[in-house]
């Protein structure tokens, strides 16, 4: 069951927000609404459902509504229309004792301009949710602590919010919201008002923190490439209404419409494209089958060279036509003729890095995981096929 | 067309009349409220040798301030002390804390309220102006009437024209508090309470301790008039002065009302800086 989802989830500003609802159901646009009843529609009968452990990022534009979106999910803005349940349970008919209690226990919060609280140092910063819970100081302060040293700032306890560069003051912000260990974090454009090159080190850490905690992360961002680095879905939107939910991929290749076609035509594809994304499926060869077959097998499929790997598809090395006919010739096994210094690469590398390896290399480039199992081979066409937009690629063709 | 006279100064005298007949209990509680606070503060206050209290202030005075704030206390307290207006400046501060003190029990809370409601501000903000701008002599005729002659109506007079702007900088700094805070406190499930004391105060002090500094020189300015109803100390010798038409000793008691001003408006300014 999903952690968070959110059913028809509306929000008009405006004098009398009900009587917009009928134009909504009628199909009635942001402009349209605006023109006839003065009043804005901050957000337009959201649907989504979020899973456990996910990063879920919500992108669009300024004034796309997402920033109102992320606070409907915790009644900072109250609903004018829907549902928002929280494994289950809708938050929109609870009191305020309960939403509090809610509040408290279950979602944590960073925010865009950090909101750290001057008056208090980063550790009193951080207890800040546990203080309101009324848990004793004690308790408190190790939970601060532990918070503290998961976004790397001990030492800095006793210091003030100011005295951080921007950077430290969003992990304090992170640490706070992380500090009562909540099931779902709500992050508000929170690495927008950083530096780029220290942003790109936030979304990484980020990434293997949730990697550790299996926290569920509501991101909201209007940068596409960090909504295709760090989310698993993404929901992007549109003059408040979501205009298409899906995987990075996609959002790219089959994008929903002509916004998101136009949307991500920009997209820097080096650099969100990864290797699995544009490997192939390699030939492959066990080790005890010889040279005879292999050059069978290299023969019959009109290819140069075959993978050799042991039975769990563990990659040992590259066996040439030429190499394979050598061995025949002198009788050596496969083992002893094939190439085992293999390019590798694991199957996260961006296609830009993949650029300085397939440069300096004449095979192809195999990607593995991290137990060494060979899952694909990159070849160079197919990098630079991806790279111009064209992902039909077939095995072989530039071999 | 000649219309009559609206009668406000009758209804006015009607109401005055109403409230002493009726509420004369609750004045006379409020009466020995005051004159409670004021005695026993200047039994304090003379209780201490003036040498020894010329020496407290000056050590406070370097403490929170500079030693040049410290010098400028023991000198200005010694100078009172030479031209024999020792006792009567200390009932002058008796008269000017129990003024403040009471300007703060009530202004602090009614600046915090006005914060939280936009309608309450509305419905308080002319009542202020109102207090601020009619002038001082019209509201110790009632309060004699109510709290007849002496040290209280002045105590009274003095709040009416020295709290507004506890109140208005009070309602000030809890609204200057970022929103952007406010909906960090209110994400992490804050109650209104925990909010109030753990975030818009302590943020709010510094311009809060700013009206209670001017509530503190407006109440100093009040002490000649309310002199004029029988209120005694510094400012009754510059009423008698003025009066006597005695340029010299008018100067000498309006000095001590300068010295002890400075006094106190530097240290409720460095009160702010240290709590910064």
């Amino acid at each position: 069951m999903a952690i968070l989802e959110a059913k028809r989830l509306t929000k008009i500003f405006g004098s009398d927000p009900k009587k917009v609802i009928p134009l909504l159901d009628k199909g009635l646009s942001k402009e349209k609404i605006l023109a006839e009843t003065n009043m804005t529609v901050g957000v337009n009968q959201a649907d989504f459902a979020i899973e456990e452990g996910q990063i879920f990022v919500i992108m669009g534009l300024s004034g796309s509504g997402k920033s109102t979106l992320v606070r409907l999910l915790n009644r900072l803005i109250e609903p004018t229309l829907g549902e928002v349940l929280f494994r289950g349970k809708d938050i929109l008919s609870m009191s305020a004792e309960e939403l509090r209690q809610f509040r408290r226990k279950n979602v944590g919060m960073v925010f865009q301009k950090f909101a750290l609280f001057p008056h208090r140092t980063v550790i009193q910063n951080i207890e800040f949710g546990l203080e309101v819970q009324g848990i004793n100081k004690k308790e408190r302060r190790e939970m601060a602590m532990q918070a503290l040293e998961l976004v790397g700032l001990k030492g800095w306890e006793n210091s003030y919010p100011e005295q951080l560069s921007g950077g430290m003051q969003q992990r304090v912000g992170l640490a706070r919201g992380l500090a009562n260990d909540p099931d779902v974090l709500l992050m508000d454009e929170a690495f927008s008002a950083l530096d780029p090159l220290i942003r790109k080190d936030m979304q990484d850490e980020l990434v293997e923190l949730q990697a550790k905690m299996k926290k569920t992360i509501v991101f909201i961002t209007h940068d596409l490439n960090e909504a295709l680095r760090i989310g698993d879905k993404i929901a992007l939107m549109r003059d408040g209404s979501i205009v298409q939910i899906g995987t990075p991929e996609e959002i790219l290749m089959q994008p929903a419409n002509k916004y998101v076609e136009r949307f991500v035509e920009d997209v820097d594809l080096s650099k969100v494209l990864t290797a699995s994304h544009v490997m192939i499926k390699p030939e492959t060869i066990t080790l005890e089958r010889g040279p005879r077959v292999a050059l069978q097998l290299m023969r019959s499929r009109g290819i140069s060279n075959l993978y050799v790997v042991d039975k769990s598809m563990k990659l040992l090395g590259v066996i040439t036509a030429e190499d394979a006919a050598e061995a025949i010739k002198t009788g050596q096994s496969l083992e002893e003729v094939m190439l085992k210094d293999v390019p590798t690469l694991s199957p996260d590398t961006v296609i830009n890095e993949i650029f300085d390896t397939i440069s300096n290399t004449k095979v192809p480039i195999s990607i593995i995981d991290d137990n060494g199992r060979l899952k694909g081979i990159v070849v160079r066409g197919a990098v630079l096929a991806a790279l111009s937009g064209n992902n039909d690629l077939e095995a072989g063709d530039s071999v | 067309m000649n219309l009559p006279k609206i009668p406000l100064a009758e209804w006015i005298e009607w109401i005055e009349d109403w409230l002493k007949l009726n509420f004369d209990p609750v004045f006379k509680f409020i009466k020995s409220t005051i004159e409670g606070m004021v005695n026993g503060l200047e039994f304090v206050l003379l209780g201490v040798p003036a040498v020894a209290l010329i020496v407290i202030f000056a050590a406070i005075a370097w403490y929170l301030g500079k030693w040049r704030m410290g010098v400028f206390t023991l000198v200005g307290l010694f100078i009172i002390q030479n031209l024999g207006l020792w006792d009567k400046t200390m009932l002058t501060l008796a008269l000017v804390l129990t003024a403040t003190i009471i300007s703060v029990v009530f202004g602090v809370p009614i600046g915090i309220l006005s914060a939280r409601s936009d309608r309450l501000q509305k419905v308080i903000q002319p009542i202020l102006d109102f207090m601020q701008t009619m002038p001082a002599f019209v509201y110790l005729l009632p309060t004699v009437t109510f709290f007849s002659l002496g040290v209280v109506p002045g105590v009274i007079s003095s709040i009416i024209f020295a709290i507004p702007p506890t109140i208005r900088l009070t309602n000030l700094g809890i609204r200057q508090v970022p929103s952007e805070l406010i909906e960090a406190a209110d994400a992490f499930g804050s109650t209104p309470g925990q909010k109030l004391i753990k975030l818009q105060l302590p943020l709010a002090v510094p311009t809060i301790m700013a009206g209670i500094n001017q509530t503190i020189m407006l109440a100093l300015s009040m002490v000649v008039i309310s002199s004029m109803i029988g209120a005694q100390g510094v400012g009754a010798d510059v009423y008698r002065a003025v009066t006597q038409n005695k340029t010299g000793v008018g100067f000498e008691a309006g000095l001590a009302i300068v010295i002890l001003a400075i006094i106190l408006d530097r240290l409720a300014q460095n009160i702010v800086k240290k709590s910064k």
